[in-house]
């Protein structure tokens, strides 16, 4: 089995493309999901498909300002995944950044690996900036960043962070949301994957977040609600965000973000019971015959 | 007597004077606070750095977390609270945020233990120093007086990692000064003697000064007395030479003797020296409300506890087993005090 899924060393450049140019790069990042996930015999699969176009546009299209040759590059911008437990998500974008080897996806969630379960900020993995997975906590983390840049050193930096739709459910994303209207932070993005699904069923039938639009809004932040597969609506929703952070607009943006948990493989699609499940051989095999 | 009380102050005035110390000596801090900052005199900071002060409002877990981004972006972050907030309510960000990451994030948990008074059982916090000596990566300081406080309060400021520092709301006497020796991770001997070891942190090393005193003047004893201000790392050292020397301990602590600092050194003695060791502490009980002097009467958490259960860890040395250990045995030692 694990002949089958080999990771090829490709990297891809953060540059401007046009929408249809992101393509080539979400498939690549979603056959790593599968095989990693396949590889581990454990972790989540809907939620890390469902961001992918997200992830992709925000590595891969010139959003964010990183050097993976040198990650802890002082004036790089920040990226937190509050939501700890899409880690094969955050992994492969690292990975075809090149912050690390390709082939080493296939370690993740193994003995001693630097891919833990969660992000892991003792495993030095580069390019990871927190450890994350207890939710609700990477947001203020990712709040903590931005202040420290608008407020202390101003050199200008972003934070981008990416939380579940259920992670609302954590009181503390709502201390951090207070805050970050608080003290006008105009360089934080904060994603929220809005696929409506969590462990346990909707959103909605769990415990009822909606309407998301309004608590933001009314929390201070620009709010931008986006189809979060249509790489068109994606870039013009980064774009609007970092000119309100060049114009110093004094507020926060969040994108909510729409998703369908397991996006593109047909079986995993808007399905909650694939938010904590990876695929079996079988399953891999058939997901990655889809994800061409 | 060595020590002697000069006047009397908070621990909380010797942190909130030292916060400032560092500020003009490191550019990079920050204090973070949580509505409270006059009462945990994180306002002398504000007033003098007012544009390194953040105001995170009633939000410990938020301030926490906030705290572990500013450091992972270069900052030497504080954030104070009463012990009973910033060590239980942010709980789970210390564990994974701040410890698991290893930042260097520095709580300052006020207004800890029965001292606290009136306010009562709600805001007395007696279990933290249990929570946060299980947590990887961190470093526990209980000062002993106002000039410790300021001591400890720097020492954890220069120190790289993550630490928690537990001050209390109530003037002590000041019998510490510039030249008494402070080293993160190592007691100190404030009484040389060999019959018998107290081992105390906090409000309870004057008591246990005190009950030295007390054991020389009426039984002849004389009681080494070791201030062991941190309590992570501990200072195995010291703790299991007292043991071999003198044979018999007494912890003295403002806290829960389960998990505490009787915790830790029970689990020091256990695995290289076991001895006698009797505790004095709070004994699975929450507090309440009234005067510090009324409370630590109540609660046991005076020289005469420490002295009578002096007396009960010699004669165990002495006698070997005297029978399963009661309260009541420490009170039959103590009725003539």
């Amino acid at each position: 089995m694990d002949n089958s899924f080999v990771f090829p060393q490709i990297i891809f450049e953060n540059k401007r493309r046009i929408p249809e140019d992101f393509r080539e790069i979400s498939l690549e990042i979603k056959r790593d999901i599968i095989k990693s996930l396949a590889l581990a015999k454990s972790g989540h699969s809907g939620g890390p498909l469902g961001i992918t176009e997200v992830m992709t546009v925000l590595y891969f299209g010139e959003i964010m300002n990183y050097n993976p040759k040198d990650s802890y590059w002082k004036h790089r911008d920040r990226f937190v995944l509050s939501a700890g437990h899409m880690a094969p998500i955050l992994y492969s974008v690292l990975a075809r950044a090149g912050y690390f080897p390709c082939d080493e996806l296939s370690t993740l969630r193994k003995f001693e690996s630097r891919l833990q379960g969660h992000p892991g900020l003792d495993m030095k993995l580069p390019g990871i900036e927190t450890s994350s997975g207890s939710l609700g906590q990477g947001i203020s983390i990712a709040v903590g960043m931005a202040m420290s840049d608008r407020l202390l050193d101003k050199n200008n930096q972003n934070v981008f962070c990416v939380t579940g739709d259920g992670e609302l459910q954590e009181g503390a994303c709502w201390e951090a949301a207070m805050s970050a209207g608080n003290f006008k932070l105009d360089n934080l993005c904060w994603i929220v994957d809005n696929n409506d699904c969590q462990i346990d069923g909707r959103v909605k039938d769990v415990m009822n977040i909606y309407p998301i639009e309004d608590k933001f809004l009314s929390f201070g932040f620009n709010v931008i609600s986006i189809d979060g597969h249509e790489y068109s609506e994606i870039i013009s929703a980064f774009d609007q965000f970092k000119k309100n952070s060049e114009d110093k607009c004094g507020k926060p943006t969040c994108i909510i973000a729409k998703t369908f948990m397991g996006n593109g493989v047909s079986f995993m699609q808007d399905k909650y019971s694939w938010h904590g499940n990876p695929p079996n051989y079988e399953q891999a095999v058939q997901a990655l015959s889809e994800l061409v | 007597m060595k020590f002697i009380a000069n006047g009397s102050k908070p621990t909380r005035h010797g942190f909130g004077e030292a916060l400032v110390i560092l500020g003009e000596k490191n550019p990079n801090v920050v204090v973070l606070g949580a509505d409270i900052t006059g009462s945990v005199m994180t306002s002398y900071f504000r007033d003098k750095f007012p544009e390194r002060f953040f105001s995170i409002g009633i939000a410990e877990q938020n301030a926490t977390t906030i705290a572990v981004g500013m450091a992972l972006s270069g900052k030497v972050p504080f954030f104070s609270s009463y012990s009973a907030f910033a060590a239980f309510r942010n709980s789970d960000q210390l564990r994974i945020s701040v410890c698991y990451n290893n930042v260097n994030v520095k709580i300052c948990g006020g207004h800890s233990g029965i001292t606290v008074g009136p306010d009562g059982a709600t805001h007395q916090s007696l279990e933290e120093v249990s929570f946060l000596r299980a947590l990887p990566n961190l470093t526990l300081v209980v000062p002993c007086d106002y000039n410790e406080a300021r001591k400890a309060t720097i020492a954890i400021g220069e120190m790289v990692g993550p630490a928690f520092i537990r001050f209390g709301r109530s003037p002590l006497p000041i019998f510490t000064d510039e030249s008494t020796p402070f080293t993160i991770g190592k007691c100190e001997i404030f009484n040389e003697g060999k019959d018998v070891a107290i081992i105390a942190n906090g409000i309870m090393v004057w008591q246990a000064l005190l009950a030295a005193d007390e054991l020389e003047k009426r039984k002849g004893i004389k009681a080494r007395v070791i201030n062991c201000h941190t309590i992570k790392p501990i200072d195995e050292e010291t703790i299991v030479k007292a043991a071999m020397e003198c044979g018999a301990i007494v912890t003295a602590e403002e806290h829960q003797v389960t998990g505490g600092l009787s915790g830790a050194v029970a689990e020091v003695l256990a695995k290289n020296y076991p001895a006698p060791i009797e505790f004095v502490g709070m004994k699975d009980t929450f507090g309440g409300s009234g005067e510090p002097e009324e409370l630590m009467v109540k609660f046991g958490l005076t020289w005469r506890e420490i002295y009578a259960s002096a007396l009960v860890a010699i004669e165990r040395r002495d006698k070997g087993f005297i029978g399963l250990r009661k309260i009541k045995d420490v009170a039959e030692y103590s009725e003539n005090l």
